[in-house]
């Protein structure tokens, strides 16, 4: 070592007092990050890494505390500094990025305003040219139009705009290290590319030193110089970025990198050698007839909103239709099948209308025009409210994003399971639902005694397999899989991609499979519709869209996958 | 040392996210494997010795009840026989709170009267816990006209003074106990259709909703079946709040002369009684029942704050 690093976490534990005592985030972790470096922190949830930086920062809850172990920031000892002195280096030295830039702006002040309150409170800038500097702020950040923009709430502004402006926030006082926690996380992967190079473009120039949290290693391999990848609060390995996908030493890197979806894998070449398959693995798969009719046909589909903001002219009052620029088409006449037996993905970034399509087939919503034919029936046609209670309910089926949202707090496993049972399968004695819940169980791979827990008590991965039992408990033809494992762990998400995969090969189910992400979508479909701003862009095999694509969008999509170095 | 002055701070984000600890879904539901009541018995007992305030406010909830179910048992004279040779007393060892101006035992008009307080704040919290309640959660999740109705009368009682409405609600319907009732759960409704309102309105769209569409679940069901049991427990902190309120709006009417008449022994005709006799240094008779108003208030607003913890998961860390 030849200069003094600017960060040296030294033994730092850090522990949480909590009703079962105290409970250990991070143990014994030694990090050291040079001047103009780039670290990456890499780890599953609950693995410490959002912890190990807040623990840096000093802005741990209440309940938390550095226990042991020294931070120490270009000769500050952060551990014990006073507080007024670590407020003051807040903002000014070390800054922090969070995942959810929406709620870090406040929505009621121009954006303008609050890279001018940053600059004031440090006492960057003089009253006369906060403005000055704010702009030029916002145009280091590549926002267009700074001087318009300056003036603009944070709700006028993309999820990847506002990102933009936190950075630009945190970036304000010249500050020597930069903290970004899952700075992407909920970004469009165009967006994501495009935030990331900007983060790294301005921290080289300013030759400051950035640590990256993030759960994405291949995030991680692509920006950063080095990786640090943690497990259950303890650094398993310390690497070069150049190195850790060439030669991961550590088993649970391995792991890891085994469970990240990438070109050329295989489903199954996800989990670890040593996996358990669920019940439905080997259970006889059904064959799919080609020849037969589609088992859900879309026509021409389109769903139409009042744009936002606009108001009813005075002749729309008497009658008349409305004009076309009051109108927002989410989605726009797009058509496709889906054949028994087949999984279909519908990708594109977020407000491309893949939502809406699905809510639609789905029947949560009403269609603006269009035919949904369902087995060989228009169920475009029954209003959404009344579809809950038909019997064609029970053949349509869906997982939803949210493994915890999608569960209702106050009931067990089983009750969210027994639901549809006992309302649509038509079964009403204890014991029998009882029965059907714990084969749906054990179909999943959820052992039965978790059945009596409540959400809170199951981890990710369990909540998901209550969601996929809850989802097949009656057998549908369809079932509708909307970002399944977005919220879960790539670890997790193995699991789940292969149990999805095994149950409709051996229940013989249709996935119309939601998603984002192109590399978990080359996995598990058959076919794979591209959509953007409610048209269909691309649409063929998964090999021939996401290996040879045609239009120049889906090549676009392709490239922002961020690609460790080789 | 808080932790907001601390956040506030950064300048990069004005909302830092709360760290979370993880806890291993496993040990964490270790031992919450028991049955619900158990779960809700542990986490009282935890609640209590961590907060001795809520186990004190625990103790004289416990002492409210035993003096309404078992007054007239434990009482030691007839709280409507009168003596006036014993008229006017101070408190002693006799007569523990002292004699009124017709020579009747205070205390045991104080402990009588708990019964006819408690059934009036009861009934009338759990009239507009059901009212406010229910018709809060469809305007939440239905919206539309039911939930223009809703807050617009909602807004409509909240734009009088509420005691004012209340007397003036009993002095139209008559002075019964059945109409400070009634008027004691109008003048509550607001509050209970607001939160109500706005706890499903939250919930309307989330996940486990569209899951029990999904299910097969007509609307009317998925209002009783999904979002009631989770607007639940922050209504049933809100009953505890207004139990208090209740109290004292049923007391203070009774104090002006609506609602219950004398000779019958509530807290609000005896500190009324008593208050003419304040000046002549008879302090005992309003005092005393005034007291128990008093504690009865602090009572529940104290358990209100206590339930709040022991409902809220937030808490339960």
């Amino acid at each position: 070592m030849s200069e003094t690093p600017l960060l040296e976490i030294k033994d730092v534990t850090v522990e949480f007092a909590t009703r079962r005592g105290i409970v250990r985030a991070v143990e014994q972790i030694n990090i050291s990050l040079g001047k103009g470096e780039t670290l990456g922190i890499v780890g599953e949830s609950g693995s410490g890494k959002s912890v190990t930086s807040y623990a840096v920062m000093r802005i741990l809850d209440r309940a938390g505390k550095i226990a042991n172990g020294s931070v120490v920031f270009s000769g500050i000892d952060v551990k014990n500094a006073k507080e007024d002195a670590m407020r003051d280096l807040r903002g000014r030295e070390m800054s922090m990025i969070f995942q959810n830039p929406r709620a870090a702006l406040n929505p009621i002040r121009k954006v303008g305003r609050q890279i001018e309150d940053v600059l004031k409170q440090h006492v960057q800038a003089d009253t006369r040219d906060l403005k000055e500097k704010a702009v030029e702020m916002l145009r280091q950040v590549k926002i267009a139009r700074p001087e318009e923009r300056y003036h603009a709430y944070p709700f006028e502004l993309s999820g990847g705009m506002c990102q933009r402006i936190v950075i630009a926030l945190a970036l304000a006082c010249q500050p020597r290290l930069l903290i970004a926690d899952e700075p992407t996380t909920g970004l469009d992967v165009t967006t994501q590319k495009s935030v990331m190079d900007l983060v790294v473009e301005l921290t080289r120039a300013r030759g400051m030193s950035t640590i990256l949290i993030t759960h994405d290693l291949g995030l991680a391999a692509a920006y950063c110089d080095r990786v640090v990848v943690m497990e259950k609060g303890k650094i398993v390995e310390t690497a070069l970025s150049s190195s850790i996908f060439k030669s991961p030493q550590h088993a649970y890197t391995k792991r890891l990198m085994k469970a990240t979806p990438k070109v050329g894998g295989t489903l199954r070449g996800l989990l670890p050698e040593d996996a358990e398959l669920s019940p439905a693995a080997s259970m006889p798969k059904i064959s799919i007839d080609w020849s037969a009719k589609p088992l859900l046909e879309v026509r021409n589909l389109i769903k139409e909103y009042p744009r936002q903001g606009a108001t009813k002219t005075l002749g729309e009052l008497f009658g008349k239709p409305a004009p076309a620029e009051s109108i927002f088409r989410a989605v726009d006449g797009i058509s496709f099948s889906v054949a028994k037996g087949e999984s279909v993905g519908l990708v594109g970034e977020s407000g491309c209308g893949k939502s809406t399509t699905s809510m639609m087939v789905m029947r949560l919503l009403d269609k603006t025009g269009g035919d949904i034919v369902f087995g060989g029936e228009d169920i475009g046609v029954i209003p959404a409210a009344k579809f809950a209670v038909l019997p064609q309910r029970k053949r349509i089926q869906m997982v939803f994003q949210d493994p915890t949202d999608s569960l209702n707090p106050r009931f067990t496993a089983a009750r969210a399971i027994a639901d549809p049972i006992m309302r649509l399968g038509g079964l009403s004695k204890r014991d029998a639902v009882r029965a059907r819940c714990e084969e749906l169980a054990q179909l999943v791979g959820l052992p039965v005694d978790l059945l009596d827990r409540f959400p809170h008590q199951l981890s990710g991965g369990q909540k998901a397999r209550v969601g996929i039992a809850r989802a097949i408990a009656l057998n549908p033809e369809l079932v509708i899989l909307d970002e399944p494992t977005a919220a879960l762990d790539v670890s997790v998400q193995a699991v789940v991609l292969n149990l999805l995969q095994d149950l409709k090969d051996s229940l013989g189910m249709s996935y119309l499979f939601v998603s984002h992400d192109l590399n978990v979508v080359r996995l598990l479909c058959d076919r794979v519709i591209v959509m953007r701003t409610g048209k269909v862009v691309e649409e063929g095999t998964a090999e021939e869209v996401l290996g040879s694509p045609k239009a120049d969008y889906t090549r676009e999509l392709l490239a922002a996958i961020p690609h460790p170095p080789h | 040392m808080n932790s907001h002055s601390r956040i506030s701070a950064v300048s990069a984000a004005p909302r830092a996210p709360k760290t979370q600890v993880a806890i291993k879904p496993a040990e964490a539901a270790g031992p919450a494997q028991t049955s619900g009541l158990k779960a809700i018995l542990r986490q009282t007992r935890y609640v209590i010795s961590e907060n001795p305030i809520t186990g004190f406010a625990f103790a004289l909830f416990l002492l409210l009840a035993v003096a309404a179910l078992f007054g007239p048992w434990i009482v030691p004279y007839d709280p409507l026989a009168s003596n006036t040779a014993m008229a006017l007393k101070p408190p002693s060892w006799q007569f523990w709170f002292g004699t009124d101006q017709l020579g009747r035992d205070i205390f045991s008009r104080v402990v009588i009267a708990t019964r006819l307080d408690m059934t009036i704040a009861v009934t009338s919290v759990a009239l507009v816990f059901a009212l406010g309640g229910i018709s809060g959660i469809a305007a939440g999740y239905f919206g539309g006209w039911i939930d223009i109705v809703v807050s617009r009368l909602a807004d409509m009682i909240m734009a009088f003074p509420l005691f004012v409405l209340a007397m003036g609600i009993v002095a139209a319907l008559g002075n019964t106990v059945t109409n400070i009732v009634i008027a004691t759960a109008i003048i509550n409704y607001p509050l209970y259709a607001r939160i109500a309102r706005t706890e499903s309105n939250v919930r309307r769209e989330a996940g486990f909703v569209m899951a029990a569409r999904l299910s097969g679940n007509s609307e009317w069901r998925i209002l009783f079946t999904q979002i009631l049991p989770n607007v639940m427990p922050i209504m049933v902190v809100q009953m505890s709040l207004t139990m208090g309120y209740a109290v004292l709006n049923a007391a203070g009417l009774s104090f002006i002369g609506l609602g219950v008449r004398p000779p019958t022994p509530e807290w609000g005709i005896m500190v009324a009684d008593g208050a003419g006799y304040i000046v002549s240094g008879e302090w005992w008779i309003a005092l005393f029942p005034g007291l128990a108003l008093m504690l009865a208030v602090f009572c529940f607003n104290l358990l209100g704050d206590g339930l709040r913890d022991i409902v809220d998961p937030q808490r339960r860390t």
